[in-house]
């Protein structure tokens, strides 16, 4: 069938069933626009390419499914790459779609060029820049395809602007074919058999898992191990609510600002269970301390992620979900040694060395009381929470006790400032009957504020929690911890009225400064349709705790007492 | 220590850079890379010598195979391999000098391919050791400029690195 180039993308993205895009019309994608708004396709127009990016980032997180993101050619293809190494790092399921000036203007600096593919090389799994009209269906199909597959990340396709008018024949390939893209699925037999017989000896085993449990959705084998095999679990940021959160077994995050049942568990188990995740160093600490009596068994879809950081005993490269399963088939019925007298030590140290904070006047609000009285007051409703990138993440992390699996989202890997909001706007499009919060830091929230136009604009009710210290607070800790308290440049004095500059985007924006303001403002904010901001004054100089200095053995921990 | 990598590519438009731009970017420094086509339409052949230790080399592997136009990586260091560079060099040949000149490239069993008044270009090749050592040889008669290929390696025996559908 004969088609342009711009309704071969439509055609695609009808084939991949994409309900949505996220996006930013410019010179260079204004056929594919024209095309949007002739099909009727769903589009999200937001106030920078950067917040479409992490929009469509959440909508993926979310969901599960691809996210899809549109920008012109130069600084609307720029603009993304934030939002793009965000949901690399993260290994999110994305397609990006910036147009490009005309093909023979390519290379000759023309008005809003830019080498996208080149820019975007390190921060994508793959990308493309179509020259050919032939090749558009073909590089469209593998496009979701390499996004979607494997360990998932984000791919960018580079949309030439005479390519968008010209005709070409339109036949969407049924299956893909790439010689060098294979990724492996199912675990080495032998290798799983050693896994599990080294499950079966170990007296003092722990389970540490990441965002690979969430994308290849193994909560339930995961759990099943844990029960089965009796194993305590650590979790990472990106794997927080695969494991429910009052589970008996579960420790709570690990590393540097993880839990003491974690940290000492990774300090004295016996063999380390790593399910999709990635040995970060903010896991880790000083690589050598790590796990030192432990025998480690690492499963991970990508191999590159095997013995990258630390060197394992017994990888198996696979789907971490069919691998489980695997596990658990040649675990059942078999004995295992006991691990209780185990389980008993690593319960001990969750019930002797909870988070603390100390919220004794009502004048000074803490920010981990405000976080957790949302918890407490939205849970029933099982919301998706959206995080920013600091201290508040920090104590959302601790103190956001989620129970289900794509429903923490937050910029793991990265560490993204700015993310949190325009996520829980692609939360919210993805799931518009569900409660979206979105917890931000004063200074993270204004790097995509603008983006409180498109929640007014489309009517997302996302409640955005502004955990406003009125300082970058994680700078202003390391300079408080490392910097002899010299506070450089990390005050945010001169921050607008958080209330009016909600208003000013016809929003509804709430204050609260007392501890005994919070929760009736929450309850207040949740009956309320539509977006709401609630401006939380909370103590300037509290400290994420506890804390283990970077590159210092995860025992070492500030706080952990 | 000095490795050499084969990768089989597709040959699609910005496959070096892919190649090239992993390797500075994780950290790696190439020293010589060789890229040529192979019997395969479509399929190209780079070699790449790096200077680093097997656990850097294994992950520089993995990473490579990541790359979706990257169809196979071999670390050739420890297999039995022939490795060649080719070498031309301009030298600096007084009309008093060039029969020693001559004997030289013999020796390393050379070409002179090319003869000016006052120089010659000669054509060698071999392994890295062989080019030093002849490159050291040359100095005494004073090098004017060098060029080389960086080296490309085979398997010895029948062992491909991919069987060509025939």
């Amino acid at each position: 069938m004969k088609m342009t180039g711009a309704e071969m993308v439509l055609a695609a993205f009808e084939e991949e069933g994409v309900e949505v895009v996220f996006g930013f019309p410019g010179g260079a994608v204004l056929t594919l626009y024209d095309e949007i708004f002739k099909k009727g396709l769903r589009h999200i127009l937001t106030r920078h390419e950067q917040g479409a990016a992490h929009a469509a980032d959440g909508y993926a997180r979310a969901t599960g499914k691809p996210g899809v993101v549109i920008a012109t050619s130069g600084p609307g293809a720029t603009n993304l790459v934030t939002g793009i190494a965000t949901a690399y790092m993260d290994s999110v399921p994305l397609v990006a779609i910036t147009g490009q000036v005309a093909r023979p203007n390519i290379g000759t600096d023309a008005f809003q060029e830019a080498d996208i593919t080149g820019i975007s090389l390190p921060i994508t799994k793959h990308n493309f820049l179509v020259k050919d009209i032939g090749e558009l269906p073909r590089m469209m199909k593998e496009a979701f395809h390499i996004a979607n597959t494997g360990r998932k990340g984000p791919v960018l396709i580079d949309l030439p602007k005479d390519l968008q008018v010209e005709q070409g024949d339109f036949v969407y390939p049924s299956k893909v074919e790439i010689p060098g893209y294979k990724p492996t699925y199912a675990g080495h037999p032998g290798q799983i058999s050693k896994a599990a017989q080294a499950i079966r000896r170990a007296s003092r085993p722990l389970l540490y898992t990441g965002g690979g449990v969430v994308s290849s959705g193994a909560q339930a084998e995961l759990l099943t191990l844990s029960q089965q095999a009796r194993i305590p679990i650590t979790t990472t940021l990106t794997g927080l609510g695969s494991v429910p959160h009052d589970y008996e077994l579960f420790l709570g995050m690990p590393g540097m600002h993880g839990t003491y049942a974690a940290n000492h568990a990774l300090n004295e188990c016996d063999l380390l269970v790593a399910v999709g995740t990635r040995f970060d160093d903010r896991v880790t600490g000083k690589l050598d301390t790590f796990v030192p009596r432990a025998k480690i068994i690492h499963i991970d879809i990508d191999p590159a992620e095997i013995s990258k950081n630390v060197v394992v005993d017994i990888p198996i490269v696979g789907d971490v979900r069919l691998t489980l399963e695997q596990i658990l088939k040649r675990l059942a019925n078999a004995e295992t040694d006991g691990t209780e007298e185990w389980c008993q030590m690593v319960r001990e140290w969750k019930a002797a060395h909870p988070f603390r904070y100390c919220q004794d006047s009502a004048e000074c609000l803490k920010p981990q009381f405000v976080i957790e009285e949302i918890y407490r007051v939205t849970r029933d409703k099982g919301p998706i929470l959206t995080t920013d990138v600091g201290q508040h993440q920090m104590w959302a992390a601790h103190y956001f006790r989620v129970n289900r699996p794509r429903k923490f989202i937050s910029s793991g890997g990265l560490g993204t400032m700015g993310f949190g909001f325009p996520a829980a706007l692609g939360a919210q499009v993805a799931h518009p009957d569900e409660l979206v919060v979105c917890i931000a830091g004063d200074g993270s929230f204004q790097m995509n504020s603008q983006e409180l136009a498109t929640a007014v604009h489309y009517r997302l009710p996302v409640k955005i929690a502004v955990i406003n210290n009125a300082y970058l607070g994680m700078v202003r800790q390391w300079q408080k911890y490392f910097y002899e308290g010299r506070y450089a440049h990390s005050s945010m004095a001169g921050s607008p009225d958080f209330v009016r500059l909600a208003e000013a985007y016809g929003a509804a924006g709430l204050r609260v400064a007392s501890a005994d303001a919070v929760t009736p403002t929450i309850e207040r904010a949740l009956e309320m349709d539509g977006p709401v901001l609630i401006d939380f004054q909370v103590d300037p100089e509290e400290n994420v705790l506890p804390m283990v200095a970077p590159n210092t053995s995860i025992v070492e921990m500030i706080g952990g007492e | 220590m000095r490795r050499i990598l084969t990768i089989l590519v597709e040959d699609r438009p910005g496959v070096l850079t892919r190649v090239s731009g992993l390797f500075s970017r994780r950290g790696y420094n190439i020293q010589n890379i060789a890229v040529g086509r192979t019997i395969e339409p479509g399929i190209s052949r780079m070699t790449v010598s790096v200077e680093a230790d097997p656990l850097t080399v294994e992950q520089v592997v993995k990473q490579l195979n990541k790359l979706v136009n990257v169809l196979k990586v071999s670390d050739l260091t420890e297999e039995a391999s022939i490795g060649r560079e080719l070498m031309l060099v301009k030298i600096k040949a007084d009309p008093v000098k060039r029969s020693d000149i001559q004997q030289m490239v013999s020796t390393f069993r050379g070409k002179i391919i090319d003869v000016s008044p006052d120089s010659m270009i000669v054509e060698v090749t071999g392994d890295d050791e062989k080019l030093q050592a002849f490159t050291l040889m040359m100095q005494e008669f004073g090098i004017k400029e060098i060029v080389s290929t960086g080296q490309i390696s085979l398997l010895r025996g029948s062992k491909t690195m991919r069987d060509v559908k025939a």
